[in-house]
């Protein structure tokens, strides 16, 4: 294996790490500030996707596209909020994981309605498509490069936004004690409605990204929903910081798992074995990766509670 | 007899008068449909011993259900094309035999439950869901990603097994054996339920801490009911195998671990009867929908939320009135 192609490996499992954060950051966050559990996350994440493959195919512009992907999916998340999901918060995880399970099935049905089953695909804008020449002597898609930063970006101003600013520490204060902050006087239905859009535009965000690297499809965000759950599993729920780094653990382990454990077995099997059975372990290496944190720290790596 | 009693028993005759009556008029595809049912109905059984019973929210049935599919799928194969399954310790070259069958799929199943169990207890609430729902993914992706057994394209059965004494390809002996199954399920569910243990597991799911201070840990018990609950469950995906003649790994996938968890609400979590009443319901209403629109899973997603948010207790609930204790 060569070095070039290691490094790239790498890159891609770091740029798959940070769209499972964003999607992660958005269901971390609802769980720790109200509690609930909301599978529907990955319909939010198709909504993003549809809105940016809509918007461009009739202007012709990715930018428009992104935005109205990131408004989409936020004005779905507050519509669900407002309509549904503010009748949950006091209910048991069952009702709220069948609630979610039925929201999935009028999204996902909903747009097979309008768009049809077919996949839809995006074009990179042209100022970002083409390839770029790192140090060393790799080149690499400057669209993926840009999705690497643009995930670091939204990472930072995340941080920034729980840890300085106002709407972070009422945030976290309902992550403490909802009750309190409610009889201090901030209004607490707005907020959750705030949290759910913000993670909403995440997940939207993040849709719109990654179906411009693969295809826009319905179910497109089911996958990434289970992954974003082992990932905050992982985390520990409620812990953006626990987001982050199980994101990218999570993102480099399933890359780098579908590049070395082939050629791993390959030094003591049959080639044609050894792809089988490396490509199976390989979609298993995640999970495994779960349990073993599990194991030695049932509550997630930076969990509060278990 | 109580009205929940009354209502139970209609159930079951329901069921019975339904397939009997599809036969008697010929339509065979609606004896198969009142065994698809069945079969569900008895997976839904498993899922309820834990989630009704022992208030644990599995989000990973499914795995357990695909794996006693894979299991008929897998020793049918073999028996079917003379070839070795295994050359060691001994040679042994699959069979057609549902009862060896269903006993291999049980333990499969029970081992399975067994080790996903063991480390998702360790855990509770949002944690549990979660985990559960991603050891059911971990099987999905292995069984695609698997070549030997068809992979992503699944594994036919070509000729269905057979039962001592009964012609299984027969729709309506197939149907009478799947009542059987299932009528037995719930019975011992029932025995379960009125049980030392099954007392037991309502408490772990009522309140963990008195459960302790009688001097019983809940871990021990929730297991026990997590390791019986996945053997029935993999018993139903082997009869679901069985009735499609055809294993893939979409009886692995996540929707079916909500359709289960689905069964039980429409039903009425914790009656025992509720996964027949749910599955029934879901069948009927995919079958009628179905038939009117392609995008019934739109409707019928309204329909859920709407139940879900208003109408608790589900069919059962609704018919036999009176909140379970507990």
């Amino acid at each position: 294996m060569s070095m070039i192609l290691l490094i790239e490996q790498l890159l891609n499992g770091l740029q798959s790490g940070l769209m499972l954060f964003l999607m992660a950051a958005g269901l971390t966050l609802v769980f720790g500030v109200m509690g609930l559990i909301n599978l529907a996350h990955g319909s939010l994440y198709m909504v993003g996707a549809f809105a940016c493959a809509g918007v461009a195919a009739a202007t012709g512009s990715f930018w428009l596209g992104l935005a109205a992907s990131i408004a989409a999916a936020a004005a779905a998340g507050a519509i669900v909020e407002i309509a549904v999901i503010r009748r949950l918060y006091r209910r048991d995880h069952l009702d709220q994981v069948l609630a979610t399970f039925a929201l999935i099935l009028i999204f996902s049905e909903g747009t097979r309605w309008l768009y049809g089953s077919f996949p839809l695909y995006l074009n990179v804008p042209d100022a970002l498509s083409g390839s770029v020449t790192l140090p060393g002597g790799i080149r690499y898609s400057l669209f993926r490069l840009a999705i690497i930063g643009a995930g670091l970006l939204v990472a930072v101003g995340l941080f920034l936004l729980i840890g300085k600013t106002r709407i972070g520490v009422q945030v976290r204060a309902g992550e403490a004690d909802r009750e309190m902050i409610a009889a201090l006087g901030v209004d607490i239905r707005r907020l959750y409605t705030l949290v759910f859009a913000l993670g909403a535009a995440l997940a939207g965000m993040a849709g719109a990204l990654v179906g411009t690297i693969q295809s826009v499809q319905v179910g497109m965000g089911e996958p990434v929903l289970i992954l974003a759950f082992v990932v905050i599993v992982i985390g520990g729920i409620g812990s953006i910081k626990g987001a982050l780094v199980g994101a990218l653990l999570v993102g480099l382990t399933d890359t780098m798992g579908r590049v070395l454990l082939p050629s791993l077995f390959d030094l003591f099997m049959e080639t044609s074995a050894a792809t089988s059975v490396g490509a199976a372990l390989a979609s298993m290496a995640i999970y495994i990766l779960m349990a073993l944190v599990l194991i030695v720290k049932p509550g997630g790596l930076f969990g509060a509670r278990a | 007899m109580n009205r929940a009693q009354i209502v139970n028993a209609a159930l079951a005759l329901g069921l019975l008068g339904f397939g009997l009556g599809a036969w008697a008029m010929g339509e065979t595809f609606l004896v198969t449909l009142a065994t698809k049912v069945a079969i569900l109905a008895i997976a839904g059984a498993g899922l309820n011993l834990v989630l009704g019973f022992g208030g644990l929210v599995s989000f990973g049935h499914a795995a357990y259900f695909g794996l006693g599919g894979y299991t008929a799928g897998i020793l049918a194969h073999h028996a079917l094309n003379y070839t070795a399954m295994f050359e060691w310790p001994f040679v042994y070259e699959g069979t057609t035999s549902m009862p060896v069958i269903w006993i291999t799929a049980m333990l499969i199943g029970a081992l399975a439950a067994l080790m996903i169990g063991a480390l998702s207890l360790r855990t509770t609430g949002v944690y549990f869901i979660m985990i559960t729902l991603a050891f059911g993914q971990m099987i999905f992706y292995f069984a695609i990603s698997w070549p030997a057994y068809g992979g992503e394209d699944g594994l036919p059965i070509y000729v269905r097994n057979g039962f001592p004494g009964l012609n299984t390809l027969d729709p309506v002996q197939f149907f009478g054996l799947v009542c059987a199954v299932l009528f037995a399920v719930l019975g011992l569910i029932a025995m379960l339920a009125h049980s030392r243990f099954g007392l037991a597991l309502q408490a772990a799911r009522q309140n963990r801490q008195r459960l302790m201070a009688v001097g019983i840990r809940p871990g021990g018990v929730l297991l026990v009911a997590f390791v019986i609950s996945g053997a029935i469950t993999a018993l139903a995906g082997a009869l679901y195998a069985d009735l499609n003649r055809f294993v893939s790994p979409s009886m692995l996938s996540w929707h079916l671990s909500g359709e289960l968890l689905v069964f039980l609400i429409l039903g009425g979590t914790g009656r025992l009867f509720a996964p027949l009443a749910g599955a029934g319901l879901y069948i009927a209403l995919e079958h009628l929908l179905g038939g009117v629109s392609d995008h019934w899973q739109f409707f019928f997603g309204l329909l859920l939320l709407g139940v879900v948010l208003f109408a608790r207790g589900g069919v059962i609930g609704f018919l036999a009135g009176g909140k379970r204790h507990g």
